[in-house]
């Protein structure tokens, strides 16, 4: 307890020492199916971006000459029915895919965070509403509202990532509310509130840090799952019109002939499967480095 | 006696709830004087934490002040707006909560957290902050404060954590600091340690301390005076000496009769009081202790006991105080 005064330090010293970072990749590192799931997602999104100028043949271009052949060099994953190149055709779909998928998490995302932000502060009327509301979208088939919306506004890329987004908000206004709720009561705010601190403040220094992790994690697991509403449209037939290209139209329309042409299957539905999977691994990885304790 | 610090008139606090009014806190009255230090004594829910917190504006959203007065420096808390409250929590009015390890900010270094307060009040500039936060983190008797600066929460002891409370609470020098419960959630040992440190500030800084606690043991070792509560209401309140001589309240003889004394463990019985403290649902007629009081007489469940003065400024609640002090005595 001496209250020794020490000699006073330069104070550019310690202020320069870098903010340590809690060594949050050392931890995610430790996850080696989360590293291989992060390769593969870097991999999709730059396919994503340059895709279409990767590909050989255009996604529509059809070519009866060259119809169901099998893989070959020219042909690498074989071609459909009407002579569509697959390879081409996956690789222009990844864009699809990836600006549904992050589009709709997107609208989701800002959906349910704003009305759990404004349920979990508010309380009282605004929270039983925004609960209420909540409870009727989980008990609710969304998939069967999905439906309803495509065959309403059209199945284009934006009706689609319109409907999956508003749709699937649930969950983020279900846990940010709850994350609000459980800081703007607890003993943290309290106590900055005791020592004078602005609301503002306790929003930008004490809320959002505490609750960033969270919600990067819970996006994370909200784009796989977008992914496979997207895919599920499609089986039913009211995913994305072809001829834009799809993986659900690819797997959908290959799976009618799976014994003669197997190829057809085996690329887009491998292909769509490790990429789910991985953005589920990079998903786990996030919430193990980021957020052990806090759920989905 | 010189003007008092904060004077409380009449203060009273409701809660709302599903199941009706709560009355927590019902005609509290007492001052403290510049430099002097004040126990609040009390079971839990006796409404010795309300009181306080509602000075400071920090009740629950269901919490509400009914009346009163609180004037300090010249303004009356009660009838100030969010921002002038703001301005004065943690400026001129520093707090100590009970849980350090749920109060600090886990995504805050410690050293920023203490400076926080200093740059919200304008109270120093980057630099002094900087400095002061450097000398605050050694008078609050943690070693090597250049390093522990840079530290998380997460990397102290609750005891450590409950200093860097007390760093924070201190840093813009309030004339005021309220502890509310600081050593409850700590080991004993700690506990010594913490008070040993709030005294030692205490009187360097001439600073004015209320703390709050249900440890009879603790206002006794640390206090000027001492004030109970029981249902909201003041039972009795004395200086130190006269308190722990002549206690005149059966609350209060209560309150030392469930205490624990290893020394003399042949002829000390434990007394722990009979029945729970009930929040309050109607406004008290009575009084509050009546049901569990051992010397209750049927005046005491229908008139209410006003604080009487009696000799060297011992003020009680009671109807019987006379014939409790003399049979002390």
């Amino acid at each position: 307890m001496a209250a020794k005064t020490l000699a006073a330090p330069p104070a550019g010293l310690v202020r320069k020492t870098k903010r340590p970072r809690f060594g949050w990749w050392s931890r995610y590192r430790r996850n080696k199916l989360a590293v291989f799931g992060l390769g593969w997602v870097v991999l999709f999104f730059i396919i994503g971006v340059i895709g279409p100028w990767i590909a050989p043949h255009n996604y529509a271009y059809t070519n009866f000459l060259a119809a169901n052949q099998p893989p070959s060099w020219q042909y690498p994953f074989g071609t459909d029915s009407v002579g569509h190149d697959m390879l081409s055709e996956i690789l222009w779909s990844v864009q699809n895919a990836l600006e549904i998928a992050l589009g709709a998490t997107f609208i989701s995302f800002l959906v349910g965070a704003a009305l759990g932000l404004w349920a979990g502060l508010k309380g009282g009327i605004a929270d039983q509403i925004v609960m209420r509301l909540v409870d009727f979208m989980y008990a609710f088939p969304t998939y069967f509202l999905d439906l309803i919306l495509v065959t309403t506004f059209g199945r284009g890329l934006a009706p689609i990532m319109f409907a999956i987004g508003i749709t699937g908000w649930a969950g983020y206004a279900r846990l940010i509310r709850g994350l609000t709720l459980r800081l703007r009561e607890g003993e943290m705010v309290e106590a900055a509130r005791a020592l004078g601190s602005t609301q503002r403040h306790i929003m930008i220094a004490y809320l959002w840090p505490n609750v960033r992790n969270s919600m990067l994690v819970a996006l994370a697991f909200g784009i796989p799952g977008d992914l496979t509403v997207m895919a599920g449209l499609s089986v039913v037939g009211m995913g994305l019109r072809p001829p834009l290209p799809s993986f659900g139209n690819m797997i959908a329309q290959a799976g009618t002939n799976v014994l003669g042409f197997p190829w057809l299957l085996y690329f887009p539905a491998g292909i769509f499967a490790i990429t789910l999977l991985s953005f589920l691994f990079v998903a786990e990885g996030l919430q193990e480095a980021l957020d052990p304790k806090g759920g989905r | 006696m010189s003007d008092p610090l904060l004077k409380v008139e009449n203060l009273r606090v409701e809660f709302q709830r599903s199941d009706g009014i709560v009355y927590a806190v019902n005609d509290v009255s007492f001052s403290i004087a510049p430099g002097e230090t004040v126990g609040v004594v009390g079971e839990s829910g006796s409404g010795k934490s309300t009181a306080l917190m509602a000075l400071l504006g920090l009740l629950d959203a269901n919490g509400r002040v009914t009346g009163g007065h609180a004037w300090f420096q010249g303004a009356d808390l009660l009838k100030l707006n969010r921002h002038q409250l703001e301005d004065i929590r943690g400026r001129d009015i520093g707090v100590v909560f009970q849980d350090p390890m749920l109060g600090l900010n886990p995504t805050m270094r410690i050293g920023d957290q203490i400076m926080e307060g200093m740059l919200e009040h304008h109270y120093a500039s980057m630099k002094q902050a900087f400095q002061r936060t450097l000398d605050l983190l050694a008078e609050v008797g943690i070693p090597d404060p250049p390093a522990r600066f840079r530290n998380y929460p997460f990397e102290f002891s609750g005891g450590m954590r409950q200093r860097v409370m007390i760093a924070m609470a201190i840093a813009c020098e309030p004339q005021l600091l309220i502890a509310d419960e600081p050593t409850t959630a700590l080991d004993v040992t700690v506990q010594m340690q913490i008070l040993a440190l709030l005294d030692k500030l205490r009187r360097e800084r001439r600073m004015s301390i209320i703390m709050i606690t249900h440890d009879l043991g603790v206002a006794t070792n640390f206090c000027d005076r001492i004030i109970v509560m029981y249902g909201g209401k003041i039972m009795e309140t004395a200086p130190l000496d006269e308190f722990l001589h002549n206690p005149a309240h059966p609350y209060t003889i209560a309150l030392f009769g469930s205490m624990l004394e290893p020394d003399d463990s042949e002829d000390w019985e434990l007394h722990p009081i009979p029945g729970t403290a009930e929040p309050l649902l109607e406004f008290p007629q009575a009084c509050p202790f009546a049901p569990r009081c051992s010397m209750a007489q049927p005046r005491c469940q229908t008139e209410m006991p006003q604080l009487r003065l009696f000799e060297n400024e011992h003020w009680i609640a009671c109807h019987r105080a006379e014939e409790v002090m003399s049979r002390a005595g």
